[in-house]
């Protein structure tokens, strides 16, 4: 396949929050603030890149020539945790605020479903060479930055509005998400 | 300890979804239908009630430091042997949950519950209170795929319910219907619990 066809299909087409339900948890937890979306953006597009390179070259040479690829999923758990711990300690020394800002969701980007799923979708996929794994993770990355860097910029405002007290927080937040998931469906014909 | 205290704990009072909101993706996800609710939902309870009884009997072997990791490696052995249970027997689910089945080592449900509650608790209690979860997080499951099954496709669990002539809202399966189904059942909840608690002046 095509790598800028992956790449947009990432990013838009089959974006990871909004049409395939991966990283909701950060979606809905990190969105209150644009600095702190975009902060974590960041993070998780680091960690999703890394862990895509590092996972199908362990997948392929280690647990394919072997013989134990039923263990991919603790192998890429495992990976990717020690990823997280790398840069949470790189934050933690270059941008103390930032570090403070994310709290604790940069631990959890571990148990962000967005990363393993890339992973796993990068093996899963038929005839993806590393180069198109990487591209992948990174479209998907970008496309998570960009569905929370937009919800947070909604919430801003929504936040100040009158809005009923029933649907304060987490539901005004679904409903939003939703509106922006149709704006989503019409990128469904581009590719 | 009272076993049903224990169960009902999770289904109602700290439902996952509804009262902690951890947890969201599969609601989202697998939530096309009712029948798909039940799957996913038994599959993390099993995970769930396993791993907190495994976590629970290793917790005093665990040094604090290595606790995620030790964690991480029991829950996703369990998904392993869930996954392969699964492709087994039920292949068909297996195809239609797809990505979803090995994303539930990162449920934030499960390693939640390991952290706060396993750690600290004796095996009976944190089994039963896997299960409680599991089960809690399941009617979720269930109820939102029901909603979306039945304004989307007409049906539920599977079988036609509403008259032909009637109108199909086909967003409701579609991804923003997840959204939106969620969010309106949210709101329809503090709604209710807000008009329960209003007397006592809560919020």
């Amino acid at each position: 396949m095509n790598i800028f066809v992956i790449f947009f299909s990432a990013i838009l087409v089959n974006n990871f929050v909004m049409s395939r339900f991966l990283g909701i948890c950060p979606f809905l937890g990190v969105s209150k603030r644009i600095e702190t979306a975009a902060g974590m953006g960041v993070a998780v597009t680091f960690v999703m890149t890394l862990a895509s390179a590092v996972t199908f070259i362990v997948y392929k040479y280690v647990l394919a020539a072997m013989g134990i690829e039923y263990l991919y999923n603790i192998a890429f758990i495992l990976i990717i945790a020690s990823l997280v711990q790398l840069v949470e300690m790189f934050i933690k020394k270059s941008s103390p605020s930032l570090y403070q800002a994310l709290g604790v969701y940069l631990p959890l980007i571990t148990t962000n479903c967005a990363v393993l799923g890339v992973t796993v979708i990068n093996i899963q996929e038929e005839g993806f060479t590393f180069i198109d794994a990487v591209v992948n993770g990174l479209g998907g990355a970008l496309g998570f930055t960009l569905a929370i860097v937009l919800l947070a910029g909604i919430r801003e405002r929504t936040e100040r509005n009158d809005i009923p007290k029933a649907f304060k927080g987490f539901p005004i937040t679904l409903v939003t998400a939703g509106l922006m998931s149709i704006a989503f469906l019409g990128f469904q014909g581009i590719l | 300890m009272n076993p049903l205290k224990i169960i009902k704990n999770g289904i109602l009072n700290e439902n996952p979804t509804f009262v902690q909101v951890i947890g969201m993706c599969p609601v989202l996800a697998v939530t096309t239908g009712a029948v798909n609710g039940v799957g996913m939902g038994l599959s993390t309870t099993a995970v769930l009630a396993c791993s907190n009884l495994f976590i629970s009997l290793i917790r005093k072997a665990v040094p604090p430091k290595a606790r995620i990791p030790a964690f991480v490696v029991v829950i996703s052995s369990f998904v392993t042997i869930v996954q392969f249970l699964l492709q087994a027997y039920l292949p068909d689910l297996n195809a239609s949950l797809g990505l979803f089945i090995p994303l539930i080592v990162v449920n934030c449900i499960i390693l939640a519950r390991a952290e706060a509650y396993a750690s600290l608790n004796g095996p009976a209690a944190s089994f039963l209170d896997g299960i409680g979860m599991g089960l809690g997080f399941t009617l979720a499951l269930i109820i939102v795929g029901s909603v979306r099954e039945i304004l989307g496709a007409g049906a539920f669990f599977g079988m036609p319910i509403l008259h032909e002539d009637f109108p199909r809202t086909i967003l409701m399966i579609l991804p923003p219907g997840a959204f939106i189904t969620l969010g309106l059942l949210m709101a329809l909840l503090n709604h209710l619990r807000g008009k329960g608690t209003s007397k006592g002046g809560a919020e």
